[in-house]
């Protein structure tokens, strides 16, 4: 007799990942950051992820209701609580929840779903939320409690330079390195607090390697677009320029390189070309901390090379088996 | 040994292969109805040259090849010609017309030619001896055998592949071949390699395979080897997916435009190699090959030997039947495999092997996610293609986007679709969009050819008139003279 079957295209198994997966990793691997926050700053940041993942899902769930899709799938796939849990992690954790909450929702809907949601964003949604709050709040967005490693107490609220901020400031002020190096806002290796928040953004992000839920390229890119130029500028005239230890371990260096520079949808797509996007991002954030007129430059440089992507895809085209 | 070269990414894969390969070859019973393929999957089917009700022997020929690429067919079974009808079949047609033979169980063979002293006969009679046994190539894809080889030899190609990689999951045919017909492989490989006047021959076997290739080693030691060797590649899939392995064995890649012969190249699957060499030893046409037989779902596992024309579930049947929940039944391997409607499909040239899966063995894409341009697809990608760039070009189709990406040189492995977190059926759509390229070219050429013939009869007709005009004004002018006279 014969026996019948259902068919369907090739091929007929496939490892079984996910969006969720990847997602629900990069949420883990924020953990070792989140802690040290805390430990650092008092429970801040607690506070705010605790506004910005409610109002992501809210946003998310509205822009969905609105564009007429079913939202399940997509409140589920964890994408919007890691832009909410980069926006909380970057902002400073004494911030106004309303703040905070703006923020969120500017990242989510002006961010992702005025581009059509889910994959379709050619901007970081999470530096949209984070740039449209410095440049509308630039003293509440610059204002961090001062750290535990520079005399701070988790439960005061007093607020201070950052390592970066009192660079600027200082040699605007024609002080020198190493007056500027003997303030409380510098540690041993860079920032006081932002050396320890990079520290657990290396662990996380190595995790991340490991995993491959992230390749090298685009940390590599960006770790030496940032170490590079400091490197060499640090060589010819050190009483201006810091070390490239410094920049890496201060403001968001880590949590950019592995965090959020490695958003892959807006991300340049092959293998060179993440390497030229990060590379491209470790630069202008170097540029702009050092000519700018923000302290930290993440946010900008990664919306920048956000449109420099397209361009840089159509340069990278990696070569075809059997092509020249 | 040569040092293998690896091709860009691809995948380690479970391999699926312990069951069948825990066992002899099984020789499958003769079928009380033989199925035989007319197309090999080329979409040129033979032209019969018997009529239902003839009897055939084991071994007549029963449909002639039609042009350089068509493949002789002959009768596995004899009998009596039962029915011509188009039937579903394993292989890259999905339904060919088929030649169904009754068996008298007599198995009367059309009288042997004799044996060959190949190395005292001209190249070009090893061809027409090869062409009049009916081979296709026996590793999936079925493509004249007679054919390659001509192309190769007027090519003038040095080097002769012998593909025993065998990378995709769950099919193990060649490996079993090898490892209990090593001396087949190897004269084949001779033969082939004197047809096409080769320098040099390599046969490629996967390094899971140790004891295929001890086997191929001492079979190779056992001849005066000219030019012969092995080469051990690594199991990564699609190791053995023809550019890919030649690009590993001998560094040259071949253009996604071209085919091997035009770099000096030539592949061939060993199962093939062993075909050939059956062709001088014994004198027969190809009535038989081996599949492997297996899945989940399958009692026992094993490669069996068949007759071509066995339905797939006498198959089945020798290998114990089914049991459990079978799901799909599978002709090829997981990763490239087609999924037949049912288990009446006869055994075909390109039929290397049958899964039969439960639910435990596949994993199908279910609930599609947006592309998140994650670029795993390209890091797998053995053809060195950005996936998700040519997804979007397919999805905008954009026309000059889908050349640039190289749509052309996808070999629809399915390595992008196993990776990816969106589990979009990225293989699916590329295969839809070629076909739908193909037609779309293949209408604007039809277009332009009626075009053109609209034009030449508006000529004729234009022409036709300006002749009637003529002799219109010819007859009026001859009247009004006879008027005037």
């Amino acid at each position: 007799m014969t026996r019948r079957f259902a068919t369907s295209g090739a091929p007929h198994v496939i490892a079984g990942y996910s969006v969720p997966r990847v997602m629900y990793a990069v949420l883990f691997a924020l953990l070792p950051l989140v802690v040290v926050q805390v430990v650092l700053y008092g429970p801040g940041v607690l506070l705010q992820l605790a506004v910005a993942g409610p109002v992501a899902l809210a946003c998310e769930a509205l822009a969905l209701a609105l564009r007429g899709r079913d939202s399940r799938p997509f409140l589920r796939d964890g994408s919007v609580l890691v832009t909410a849990a980069l926006l909380a992690v970057a902002i400073p954790p004494l911030l106004p929840w309303w703040i905070t909450g703006l923020g969120t929702a500017v990242a989510v809907l002006l961010g992702k779903h005025a581009y059509g949601g889910l994959g379709y964003n050619p901007f970081n949604p999470a530096m949209v939320g984070y740039a449209v709050l410095l440049v509308s709040f630039p003293v509440a967005m610059t204002r961090w409690p001062l750290p535990l490693d520079a005399g701070g107490s988790p439960w005061d609220a007093y607020t201070g330079a950052t390592a970066l901020d009192a660079l600027r400031t200082g040699l605007g002020q024609r002080y020198t390195m190493e007056e500027i190096f003997r303030g409380d806002a510098f540690g041993s290796l860079g920032g006081a607090g932002a050396q320890w928040t990079g520290l657990a953004a290396l662990a996380g992000g190595l995790y991340l390697l490991a995993r491959r839920v992230v390749r090298w390229h685009i940390p590599a890119g960006v770790l030496a677009g940032i170490a590079v130029p400091a490197v060499v500028m640090h060589a010819l005239d050190p009483g201006a320029h810091a070390s490239a230890i410094f920049h890496l371990f201060s403001g968001a260096t880590f949590l950019c390189a592995f965090f959020i520079a490695t958003d892959p949808v807006s991300a340049a797509t092959s293998h060179r070309g993440r390497l030229i996007y990060g590379a491209g991002i470790g630069t202008v954030t170097w540029t702009i901390r050092t000519w700018g007129g923000y302290p930290d430059g993440v946010a900008f440089a990664v919306l920048l090379m956000n449109l420099a992507a397209p361009l840089i895809d159509r340069y990278t085209v990696p070569r075809i088996h059997g092509r020249e | 040994m040569a040092r293998p070269r690896r091709f860009p990414a691809g995948l380690e894969l479970p391999p699926f292969k312990s069951g069948p390969m825990g066992r002899p070859i099984l020789a499958a019973a003769a079928p009380s109805l033989a199925t035989l393929a007319l197309d090999q999957g080329n979409g040129i089917a033979a032209q019969p040259v018997v009529v239902v009700g003839d009897r055939v022997r084991v071994g007549s020929l029963v449909a002639r090849s039609e042009g350089d690429f068509g493949v002789d067919v002959h009768a596995t079974v004899a009998g009596t010609v039962r029915s011509l009808e188009v039937r579903p079949v394993p292989g890259a047609a999905a339904t060919s017309p088929c030649l169904v033979i009754e068996n008298d169980w007599t198995d009367d063979r059309e009288d042997a030619s004799t044996p060959l002293d190949w190395q005292a006969t001209t190249p070009a009679d090893l061809l027409a001896r090869i062409r009049s046994a009916g081979i296709a190539g026996l590793g999936g894809a079925a493509f004249a055998t007679h054919a390659k080889l001509e192309a190769a030899r007027d090519a003038k190609v040095s080097h002769l592949v012998l593909n025993g990689a065998e990378c995709e999951p769950w099919i193990c045919c060649d490996d079993a071949l090898m490892r209990e017909r090593a001396a087949d492989v190897v004269l084949g490989a001779r033969v082939m390699q004197r047809v096409v006047d080769a320098e040099r021959v390599t046969i490629a076997i996967e390094d899971d395979k140790p004891e295929a290739i001890t086997a191929v080693e001492a079979a190779l030691a056992a001849t005066d080897h000219h030019g012969l060797a092995l080469a051990v590649v690594p199991a990564v899939f699609p190791a053995g997916a023809e550019r890919q392995l030649l690009a590993s064995v001998t560094g040259i890649e071949v253009p996604g435009d071209a085919w091997p012969p035009a770099v000096g190249l030539l592949c061939q699957n060993v199962g093939t190699a062993a075909a050939v060499a059956r062709v001088v030893t014994s004198g027969e046409p190809l009535t038989r090959r081996i599949v492997t037989v297996t899945g989940s779902a399958i009692a026992a596992p094993a490669n069996v030997e068949a007759r071509l024309g066995t339905p797939i579930a006498d198959l089945i049947e020798a290998c114990g039947g089914y049991r459990g929940e079978p799901l799909r039944l599978i002709a090829g391997g997981s990763m490239t495999g087609r999924a037949l409607p049912s288990d009446d499909a006869p055994v075909t040239q390109a039929l290397n092997c049958v899964v039969v899966a439960t639910a435990a063995d596949l994993a199908v894409h279910g609930s599609e996610m947006p592309c998140i341009r994650c670029g795993d697809c390209a890091s797998v990608c053995p053809a060195g293609l950005l996936p998700q760039s040519l997804l979007r070009a397919v999805a905008s189709a954009d026309a000059q986007g889908l050349v640039r990406l190289g749509l052309a040189d996808c070999i629809e492995c399915g390595c992008c679709d196993y990776v990816c977190p969106s589990r979009i059926p990225l293989t699916a759509r590329f295969v839809a969009a070629r076909r739908e390229r193909r037609l779309r070219l293949d209408q604007e050429r039809r277009a332009a050819r009626a075009r053109e013939r609209y034009a030449g009869h508006e000529r004729r007709l234009a022409a036709g008139a300006e002749a009637e005009r003529r002799e219109f004004e010819e007859a009026r002018r001859r009247a009004r003279g006879d008027g005037q006279s």
